[in-house]
């Protein structure tokens, strides 16, 4: 063996002796294409891409059925917003090259500079245009989380214009600063290996903001504001759980070691989660629930976002039982403040977040990840200190930065529908839809048809076609 | 004609409806709806919200008989829906007026 080797050194050595002169003088040849990772980064790009469908779901089922409509509407106009914003500007702002370590520029306006060849800043085994695509599905999703604070009252014109303006100057900053060459959060050596901050204490932060600035919705502490339809919910919990392993396997943006230990981190902490908020909540009111079994495996993947590939499985497993106890307990915080959270974003994804950032100071390893750093438990308290930092000011970002767009457009157009069409509900009265007619009869209680349309039309044609 | 509205608990559908056939009385409405009496609703709980839930799950027959069966047929019902617990349900007798059967046009006793 040893003398095969000596001789292929060799005959290595020999090489350059036998190029031509040109050759030496060339950069070292692109890194290569790989197969399994381009699979593996596509493939996770559309698992994250399901996750907004599922968070559709997940807190479709969890508002009044004649709001069911409106809160589906919001995630799936996200999925058409923001892909078209980040291939426009969007990802150039959060990942093209620095400006004062704050911001991307437009030089990929338009994805130039965005193909097949890849950008070994981010991702050098797979093309740039895949790494893309898989951050945009991520895009996408973080300002549909913020739908569920302001859940039941939002206006829609006030929606797509906050979602925008956010997208653009919340969320592409944010993700320069932690994932961008040049972004402060990275040069200070903070670790967010799929979104802890970025995605969770942003949508979070932001969702407090949404949340008090909009206002309570009509009837809190009065009327019930009960979910209508728990098994969509758990559905869509289901397709987050799936989802999620691409959302933080996928952040190793290549497939081999590291996607498996976040992979495996992933799962546990959600698993551990789940039976911690269940635990928690039967001994605080006496039952388990299948929305507490739900809302803790979501919590317990919102925690273990951020730290997933840099902790190892059994570190994995205590994020999350923390993070089950710990949001089960902060969604009960609303209550206490009295800001109307429809849906639990700020506990869940806020606390949660933020638990799992600081979590990954103290749990970090570099024997998980060598491109990682240690946290507390291994020897290096700087970490969580910094950490701290990232937490802190994505915070303020995400909570301040919403106030003021928020206020901006009250101003502009008004951010809640009125009154009646919130008693009405969002389905009648923003999207003219209805989301259940089920049962025999209930087609009877409507008439006309295509044949309304038609008539109407007719009636809009100018005089001289009679004619 | 009198019409016999029968406030029952869901389970104890069939039973009735086993009690009045075996009456010859072979038709019946039946509804699903929400009341209470003196029976407690129940409690749900979604993280942490507690919301009462007063109204209990019912369902109601309503079924017209000849003035000659109504006592009987309310003395069925009563032994077939009570079980003795509170929220057995109720019910009550009024007077038709008029009863008409839709396919033939008879009138009276001969449309029910």
């Amino acid at each position: 063996m040893r003398r095969a080797r000596t001789l292929t050194a060799a005959l290595l050595g020999a090489l350059p002796l036998l190029l031509p002169a040109s050759a030496l003088a060339e950069a070292a040849p692109p890194p290569a294409i790989s197969s399994g990772d381009t699979t593996f980064v596509l493939i996770s790009a559309a698992l994250v891409m399901l996750m907004t469908p599922g968070l559709a779901l997940f807190y479709g089922g969890m508002v009044r059925s004649k709001n069911v409509l409106g809160t589906i509407m919001q995630s799936f106009m996200l999925l058409g917003l923001i892909s078209v914003q980040w291939a426009v500007f969007g990802y150039s702002l959060a990942f093209g090259p620095d400006h004062w370590h704050l911001i991307g520029d437009l030089s990929w306006l338009g994805l130039q500079g965005v193909g097949g060849a890849p950008n070994p800043d981010y991702a050098a085994t797979i093309p740039h245009q895949a790494f893309m695509m898989f951050q945009m599905m991520f895009a996408i999703i973080t300002p549909a989380l913020i739908c569920g604070a302001f859940a039941e009252r939002m206006k829609f014109s006030a929606f797509v214009i906050f979602s925008l303006v956010w997208a653009t100057l919340i969320y592409d900053p944010l993700a320069h600063w932690v994932w961008g060459v040049g972004g402060w959060m990275r040069n200070l050596g903070a670790l967010d290996f799929a979104g802890g901050t970025v995605v969770h204490i942003s949508s979070g932060a932001s969702a407090l903001a949404c949340a008090i600035v909009l206002g309570r919705r009509q009837g809190y502490k009065k009327t019930p504001f009960m979910p209508h339809n728990l098994p969509m919910t758990v559905l869509g919990a289901g397709l987050l759980w799936f989802g999620w392993y691409g959302f933080n396997a996928g952040s190793a943006l290549a497939a081999g070691d590291l996607a498996t230990s976040a992979f495996t981190a992933t799962h546990l902490a959600s698993a551990a989660a789940a039976v911690s908020w269940v635990f928690a909540e039967r001994l605080h009111q006496g039952k388990p629930t299948t929305l507490g079994v739900a809302s803790g495996a979501v919590a317990g993947l919102v925690a273990i976002t951020p730290a997933s590939g840099f902790v190892g499985p059994m570190s994995a497993i205590i994020i999350g039982l923390v993070a089950g106890a710990l949001c089960y307990w902060g969604v009960s915080l609303k209550w206490k403040f009295g800001y109307d959270d429809a849906l639990d974003v700020v506990g869940v994804h806020a606390l949660g977040g933020t638990w799992g950032a600081l979590a990954t100071g103290l749990f970090a390893s570099k024997a998980i990840n060598a491109a990682g750093a240690d946290g507390l438990i291994n020897g290096n308290p700087s970490l969580l200190a910094i950490q701290a930092i990232t937490v802190l000011c994505t915070w303020a970002l995400g909570f301040a930065g919403s106030w003021v767009l928020l206020k901006a457009i009250d101003a502009a157009v008004g951010l809640r529908v009125s009154p009646d069409q919130e008693l009405e509900g969002l389905d009648l009265s923003l999207h003219g839809e209805t989301g259940y007619t089920l049962g025999p009869a209930s087609g009877s209680f409507a008439h006309g048809g295509i044949t309304a349309a038609a008539s109407a039309a007719l009636e809009l044609a100018p005089q001289s076609s009679h004619q | 004609m009198k019409k016999i509205e029968a406030i029952i608990k869901p389970f104890k559908l069939d039973q009735v409806k086993d009690a009045l056939s075996e009456l010859g009385i072979a038709g019946m409405t039946v509804s699903e709806v929400r009341g209470f009496g003196r029976q407690k609703g129940h409690k749900e709980v979604y993280r942490g919200a507690e919301y009462a839930i007063d109204f209990v799950p019912k369902v109601k027959i309503e079924v017209v008989v000849d003035d000659n069966l109504a006592r009987q047929a309310v003395e069925l019902i009563t032994q077939a829906a009570r079980t003795g617990q509170i929220g057995d349900g109720k019910i009550f007798v009024t007077p038709v007026e008029e009863a008409l059967r839709v396919r033939t046009g008879e009138r009276g006793e001969a449309a029910l």
